[in-house]
């Protein structure tokens, strides 16, 4: 006979708020700077000098075809033998934002290369720099083309953040494991963290897609 | 102590390297078998299974792929299912490949133009007919490169596995870190055979998709 015991999960709630906070906030300042960097590889890829567009593609397969929990790994475990070392926040933080950083590239890069040839041109013959014909002409629509698959995206890292548990970094998912070693209710703990992923991720797909058109790539 | 040369090393994780194969393979055939149910009763309009499987999409999709591994590892335990990591690990990725692999193949169909249902139906095929012959035919062509391209997703999400102690390439690493105390080599390798399983695949899919785009 199957009891489940939810009373003992929920009446830890503070600690499961504690986790929630703390992936928001990962999420956040991941989603901040690993857009940014992916933005920053797209123009290196389809704008920038060569051999930087050839790392940048490097960095892009590299990232692209390695595990979420092997980057976080090397990142925490790995870099301390060269002299980093990282707290767990820290590492989780910079793993998403290389993750991150390589999918949104490509995504990007997408919206970019879709530019018809004229709307650069017209740029140009408005006296507008390369710099400026990118960050004015190019990018806005470029980004408004790709939103939804951005959007996707940062919520798939959101959800991969779960590994950054495995290194002791204190967000939902590690709460939900100390819950479960404090009271033995593994099974119940991790429904309600699920739940607490799930809602997270219906939230932050909702507040991408008002937020995009607003404050990202405006009117 | 016993010294681990870097051969040492790279031979213990190809060993490993099998499991990460056999479970992706696993995972890859079961979910792609489960996934063409749903999407069948799907296209079959049979009651409650539009509803019922973009929830099952929406759940699957919406979470992080450990705490399913999590659920599958504990829930089957406390049904008072004497659970191995194996089964545990297959069911939960087979159930994650599903939800995806069902969804990219909904896109597929639903690309095909509606005409042809409806030419089809003209021809009074039923909808088994008119599926082995008239849309799935078309579909599966659309559906090959992303169904490649997931291919690298699965192979990637086995290495979850390792933290309810699935010994598969990660796990390795870790086993091989704790006796080495060199992570950096070992999670440098780690990585390295991940790419080397996964890149083909992801190049071999892009090149599918240029041939398919090429062709129309």
């Amino acid at each position: 006979m199957v009891t489940l015991d939810f009373g003992a999960v929920l009446a830890e709630w503070p600690l499961l708020l504690r986790g929630l906070v703390a992936t928001a906030v990962l999420t956040a300042v991941s989603a901040v700077v690993g857009v940014a960097l992916g933005v920053a590889c797209a123009w290196a890829r389809s704008w920038g000098p060569r051999p930087l567009a050839m790392v940048v593609a490097a960095y892009v397969e590299l990232i692209r075809n390695t595990p979420f929990i092997v980057q976080l790994f090397f990142l925490f475990f790995g870099l301390p033998s060269l002299g980093v070392r990282l707290s767990p926040e820290a590492a989780s933080v910079l793993a998403m934002v290389i993750n991150l950083g390589a999918y949104a590239a490509e995504i990007v890069r997408a919206g970019v290369d879709a530019t018809p040839r004229g709307q650069v041109e017209a740029g140009y013959s408005l006296a507008l720099s390369r710099a400026q014909v990118f960050t004015r002409v190019v990018l806005p629509p470029a980004l408004s083309r790709v939103w939804p698959a951005l959007t996707s995206q940062i919520v798939i890292v959101m959800l991969g953040s779960a590994v950054c548990g495995q290194i002791a970094a204190q967000e939902l998912s590690y709460f939900a494991n100390l819950i479960q070693s404090r009271n033995f209710r593994a099974f119940e703990a991790y429904i309600v963290a699920t739940l607490l992923y799930l809602a997270l991720a219906v939230g932050l797909r909702q507040l991408l897609r008002w937020a995009g058109p607003r404050y990202i790539f405006g009117r | 102590m016993v010294d681990f040369s870097l051969w040492d090393i790279v031979r213990n994780l190809l060993l490993a390297a099998r499991w990460t194969v056999a479970l992706s393979a696993i995972a890859f055939v079961g979910g792609g078998l489960v996934g063409l149910a749903l999407l069948v009763a799907r296209i079959a309009r049979w009651p409650g299974a539009r509803q019922g499987v973009g929830l099952y999409v929406q759940v699957f999709q919406g979470t992080p792929l450990l705490m399913q591994l999590f659920l599958a590892y504990f829930g089957l335990a406390l049904l008072g299912l004497e659970v191995s990591a194996w089964f545990a690990a297959g069911l939960a990725l087979t159930l994650y490949t599903s939800a995806f692999l069902t969804e990219i193949w909904r896109g597929c169909v639903d690309a095909v133009p509606k005409g042809q249902w409806e030419a089809s139906a003209s021809l009074a095929l039923s909808l088994r007919e008119q599926l082995r012959w008239v849309i799935g035919p078309q579909a599966l062509r659309i559906a090959v490169p992303p169904t490649v391209g997931f291919l690298v997703q699965v192979i990637k999400g086995t290495a979850l596995a390792s933290v309810i102690g699935f010994i598969e390439l990660t796990k390795a690493g870790t086993m091989i870190t704790n006796a080495t105390f060199q992570p950096f080599t070992v999670y440098a390798c780690v990585a390295l055979l991940y790419f080397l399983l996964c890149w083909p695949i992801s190049a071999w899919s892009r090149r599918l998709e240029r041939k398919l785009h090429r062709g129309r």
